[in-house]
């Protein structure tokens, strides 16, 4: 098993030059991203396959030619810009693990859930989110080159355009270092003893059994 | 001191190491619920880091997502929708008996939806955080709990840490005063205040509900309202507790007793908002204009009160939404033709709901082109809706009486609902394919949902229920 830092992409660079995908609608919700019955794995691993499921194909079990991942100008796209209110929905961290198993490095939306971009950051997957005209305009123009600097929080155009996009100082440090949050927590062990020295009696004989 | 709201006071009395702007607070965590869908790889890696799990007595976990809804056969095995599943529930086992784990099993009589035995088993407690891998964990709330869900990393940190990093959300108040119509209730209110404030007017933020609508709720309706919250985007809902509270508290077999209970209820006091305390962002909803409600659309603020029309579709998303679930443009809402009825889930399935839909049921019979499902939350709501005939209430007006489990909200055990057809769900999700590959899900109330089984169609309880009254 691996731990968040050796499984972040970020690990060594900054800066990437990442080809976008475009998926338009909003409220995409986490049922979409991996539907529950692929849940039954007790596996992180192999989910991209299954990323999508329900969109991959029409009714009549055909290809459906909307959507992008098949097809062969999106082979090695990296960062998909999505509607607002992207991974709305469940907690199942299934999501992150089925999109970074497609390739995907970033995801750029105007509004991204709280669970879900939780998630993304602890699987080197990196929210990114910008204001809805920056996000129109990617919406409108898959397969763009889109240059991300980690440690700018920048995200540039072709053309040159630069957007700084908010990344929490900590998730920050985590995929530049690759922070273990496990490990980091393992050494607060003085602290959370401390804590638990305070906590109060009826809980621990409700819990007790 | 500056007034505080609940959610500063809980959030401040579970702070191990404070936020800084360089890293996010520790929070301690008080009672850690697990299940076996998003349990397995957390445990796989304390395996692989050789750790133990720090709070095993402060560790519960119970079997609801994968499991089937039909008893066990005559080879007395149960009919798993696949290996994986059993294999999913069997590693739940080994784990739980590896670290010393409470397991609510099969053959405990306790088992059931995760967020239905908390409360009953009164392990849910006023004044604690309570996390679990799954965003309905927000249902907790009703008792005055920071309750939220988490991903399976943060499952491993808090088994082997009983902590989360976490950074301290913003809080939104939602008052709701006055009374409720008749036929109005508990998810009527949720489904309308998410169509109020959107699908994401919660993001970033822990709604606290409050004003005189919610005082006068039951512990049962409150969870309702609470675990929605995260349909709105909020990862946590809360009401502060109060006497009705306690008196759930009272009457569960695990709360304190005695003197510890009286001296538990001076300190779950402590847990309310001081006059004078702000919010970051409030929403005043009057309780008598929430009619019956229902989604139409295909995510929970896509609602529409019972007795109205499906909206125009102002865009591409709206547009798609309504052709998925078969509306035709400026459609009512009512007389739509249903499949399918599925009465169960974490948001309502407990022996109140339960109640309702039986008195709806009692001397009728399921229209005959609806499949309904009833399934109680959990093995001690099944016992007590058998100890009152509502299993036979049920069966006898046509309907299927099941096992606990999540069932048909999330569809991962093989109870499905056909790609095409309609189900009335008193489940908390109406996405695209959420109950099966092309299914339509309208999202009701108990009331509401019993009704339609009835009249095999879209129907406002109130005229149902002025039929009754006549």
């Amino acid at each position: 098993m691996s731990t968040p830092a050796s499984s972040s992409p970020a690990r060594d660079a900054v800066r990437f030059s990442w080809r976008s995908v475009v998926l338009p609608q909003r409220n995409i919700d986490t049922d979409q991203i991996i539907p529950a019955r692929f849940l039954t794995t007790t596996e992180r691993h192999g989910l991209g396959r299954h990323a999508f499921a329900d969109w991959r194909t029409r009714a009549d079990g055909s290809p459906n030619p909307d959507f992008p991942f098949g097809r062969a100008e999106n082979a090695g796209a990296a960062i998909l810009v999505a509607g607002r209110n992207f991974g709305c929905g469940s907690s199942r961290e299934h999501a992150p693990w089925a999109l970074a198993d497609l390739g995907l490095r970033a995801i750029v939306s105007s509004e991204i859930a709280d669970i879900f971009r939780s998630n993304a950051l602890k699987n080197g997957l990196l929210p990114i989110v910008l204001d809805d005209t920056i996000v129109d305009e990617l919406l409108a123009r898959p397969g763009l080159e889109l240059v991300v600097d980690i440690a700018a929080c920048t995200l540039a155009l072709p053309d040159g355009r630069t957007f700084a996009f908010p990344l929490d100082a900590f998730a920050r440090t985590c995929l530049l270092e690759g922070v273990d949050t496990l490990g980091y927590l393992l050494r607060q062990d003085a602290a959370i003893t401390a804590y638990e020295s305070r906590l109060p009696a009826h809980e621990e004989s409700t819990h007790a059994r | 001191m500056q007034p505080r709201t609940l959610f500063d006071k809980l959030w401040d009395a579970h702070v191990v190491v404070p936020e800084t702007d360089a890293a996010p607070a520790t929070l301690y965590v008080d009672l850690h619920l697990v299940h076996e869908v998003t349990s397995p790889q957390a445990f796989a890696e304390l395996d692989a880091r050789g750790l133990s799990v720090r709070r095993p007595e402060r560790t519960k976990a119970t079997l609801d997502h994968s499991t089937p809804t039909l008893p066990a056969g005559a080879d007395g095995r149960l009919p798993y929708a696949s290996a994986d599943a059993q294999a999913q529930v069997e590693a739940l086992r080994r784990n739980a008996a590896k670290h010393a784990i409470e397991l609510f099993d099969f053959d405990g009589g306790e088992r059931g939806i995760v967020h239905v035995v908390g409360p009953e088993l009164g392990l849910t407690l006023p004044g604690t955080t309570i996390v679990c891998g799954d965003s309905h964990t927000a249902t907790h709330g009703a008792f005055g709990a920071l309750a939220f869900g988490i991903g399976t990393s943060e499952v491993a940190h808090v088994l082997a840490t009983q902590c989360l990093l976490q950074r301290k959300p913003k809080s939104l108040a939602i008052t709701v005063e006055g009374e409720f119509g008749p036929g109005v209730g508990a998810k009527d209110l949720i489904l309308h205040v998410i169509g109020v404030i959107g699908v994401n007017g919660g993001t970033g933020h822990v709604i606290e509900y409050r004003g005189s609508a919610i005082r006068a709720l039951s512990m049962e309706q409150r969870m309702t309202v609470c675990n929605m919250s995260i349909e709105a985007g909020a990862r946590a809902g809360l009401v502060a507790p109060d006497e009705i509270t306690f008196d759930y508290l009272a009457r569960t077999p695990r709360a304190p007793r005695g003197d510890a209970f009286a001296r538990a209820v001076a300190h779950w006091r402590s847990f309310a908002g001081d006059p004078g305390a702000r919010h970051d962002a409030e929403v005043r909803i009057d309780a008598r204009d929430v009619r019956p409600t229902v989604t139409w659309g295909t995510h929970p603020g896509q609602v529409a009160a019972i007795d109205a029309r499906i909206p125009p579709a102002a865009d591409a998303d709206t547009a798609k939404a309504r052709d998925y679930m078969g509306w035709s443009e400026g459609a009512a809402v009512a007389g739509r033709a249903v499949d399918v009825v599925f009465v169960g889930s974490c948001t309502n399935a407990r022996i109140g709901d339960l109640r309702e839909v039986a008195r709806v049921l009692r001397d009728r019979r399921v229209h005959p082109r609806v499949r309904m499902l009833v399934v109680p939350g959990s093995e001690r709501v099944k016992r007590a809706a058998e100890d009152e005939g509502i299993d036979r209430i049920v069966r006898a007006a046509g309907a299927e009486w099941r096992e606990p489990g999540c069932s048909m909200c999330i569809a991962m055990n093989g109870d499905l609902v056909a790609a095409g057809q309609l189900a009335v769900s008193t489940s908390n999700r109406n996405f695209e394919g959420r109950q099966g590959k092309g299914a339509r899900t309208v999202l009701a109330s108990p009331l509401t949902a019993a009704v339609c089984a009835v009249t095999g169609e879209i129907t406002d309880p109130r005229a149902f229920l002025s039929t009754e009254a006549a």
